[in-house]
């Protein structure tokens, strides 16, 4: 239910792993490449991970998440490489008896995983090139 | 001892290296292996905050001690998402 690809992903796809029929909902969020970053234009962005450790911190945050808010599964992908603007990123979902807990956890994963899973964005803007290092003021 | 020491994004492109190899006395701590690398780095700037250690897959205080074979990682502040 973790992985770290180049490859884009089929939500459908990835959401019908974790149906189950005592479940009554499904909560996912998918981050996708903005066009802008702090009033600059942006191309596209490439991401490195370490991908060792992104998969250990992200079985750990989705253990985390199951056990706080009891929900069925959460499931997360996101990808690394070269991505233009519009594409997938990362997609979590969480899946439960009822919402709030779904919603709970989705937002717990997504925050958890901006935190401390190591992953980066380097941003291609017309004046040039930068890494972003840590998380921005305007991310909730 | 040697440890094995990668690197990602900034701290890759500044050394110019993916991994390394990296001799340290027994016991050393993961501050200690930071203050080795900007010695060998001379150029970079490893100021605490700006760089986040992790051993063997887990994030670890300056004050954490390293054994031989360990990976150790040397990355700035994450950006995923």
């Amino acid at each position: 239910m973790i992985r770290v690809t180049a490859d884009d992903f089929s939500i459908d796809e990835e959401l019908r792993k974790i149906r189950a029929p005592s479940d009554g909902g499904i909560v996912s969020f998918l981050g996708t490449v903005r066009d802008e970053a702090e009033g600059e234009r942006v191309d596209r962005i490439v991401i490195e991970v370490y991908p060792e450790m992104a998969v250990k911190q992200l079985n750990a945050i989705r253990e985390e998440a199951m056990a706080r808010y009891g929900v069925s599964e959460v499931l997360v992908i996101h990808r690394y490489g070269e991505l233009r603007v519009g594409d997938n990123i990362v997609l979590v979902a969480a899946s439960a008896p009822h919402r709030e807990a779904a919603f709970d956890a989705c937002r717990y994963v997504i925050n958890e995983l901006k935190k401390r899973v190591p992953i980066w964005k380097r941003e291609h803007t017309p004046r040039g090139d930068k890494w972003v290092e840590g998380g921005r003021p305007d991310q909730g | 001892m040697r440890v094995k020491v990668r690197y990602f994004a900034s701290i890759r492109e500044w050394t110019g290296l993916k991994e390394e190899e990296v001799d340290l006395p027994d016991s050393a701590t993961a501050g200690e292996l930071r203050d080795e690398v900007q010695r060998i780095h001379g150029s970079l700037r490893l100021e605490e905050g700006s760089v986040l250690v992790a051993i063997n897959g887990y994030f670890a205080e300056p004050g954490a001690k390293l054994g031989p074979g360990d990976e150790v990682a040397l990355f700035p502040p994450v950006s995923g998402g």
